[in-house]
């Protein structure tokens, strides 16, 4: 398992293709955020940050059959078109991966202590939590831990 | 007792601080009572903390409740709800 807040871009091929080496895998489900339309700085909490994106993948690996996965979340300045975040998920096959990498992609929007300001022309402003956010991880729920 | 209070994103802004170490009064010994003796200070403390704000706790770097115990020692961070992803 990769987890790896940074500025540094990343290359979804080579995660991907790291991803691909575990023994057995068949399937690598993949999601890459980018930035929309507005230049923005993105804030995070050192440590809890790295802790809850681990935690947030832990918890998929104990629902689905997840081989291996890799979070990457950037933060500092970024501009329309970068790179913000990528999910991937290794598995046996498809199914498993695909749910797993939504999952991780929801807890993330809601869980992982991140927060972007937007510099617009007119000034800048941090942006608010939306409620569609909280729904979407919602219907995950219970979620799933692991027998200790 | 004493405690490491941390604040992000736009609380850290609207305070003016990013975190203090801060000892604490007897009897503050939750998340929601270290919140409410905060925005007792006043001016732009009582504006960004005040009970109606959406303001999310973390208690030594996991998500807390406003019930969560503090102890001596803890790291207690404020913040508004996550945007990232």
């Amino acid at each position: 398992m990769k987890i790896s807040v940074q500025r540094e871009d990343f290359d979804l091929s080579l995660e991907t293709r790291n991803l691909s080496k575990s023994e057995g895998v068949g399937a690598v489900a993949s999601f890459v955020g980018i930035v929309r339309d507005v230049r923005m700085t993105l804030e995070h909490y050192p440590g809890m940050t790295e802790n809850a994106l681990r935690k947030i993948a832990e918890d998929a690996a104990a629902r689905w059959k997840v081989m291996d996965c890799t979070v990457i979340h950037r933060h500092g300045e970024l501009a329309p078109h970068d790179q913000i975040v990528l999910v991937a998920v290794a598995s046996a096959h498809r199914a498993d991966a695909f749910a797993a990498c939504e999952f991780i992609m929801d807890y993330l929007k809601t869980q992982a202590p991140f927060w972007k300001k937007e510099h617009r022309a007119d000034g800048a402003a941090w942006v608010e939590a939306k409620a569609s956010d909280d729904a979407a991880a919602g219907r995950w729920e219970p979620p799933a831990r692991k027998a200790s | 007792m004493k405690v490491k209070v941390l604040f992000f994103a736009s609380l850290r802004e609207q305070l003016g601080t990013a975190g203090e170490e801060i000892e604490l009064p007897a009897g503050v010994a939750t998340v929601a009572a270290l919140r409410g003796h905060l925005a007792r200070r006043g001016g732009p403390w009582e504006g960004a903390l005040a009970e109606k704000k959406n303001v999310r706790a973390a208690v030594n770097q996991d998500m807390a409740k406003p019930g969560a115990p503090i102890r001596a020692g803890d790291e207690i961070a404020f913040f508004p709800p996550v945007t990232g992803g």
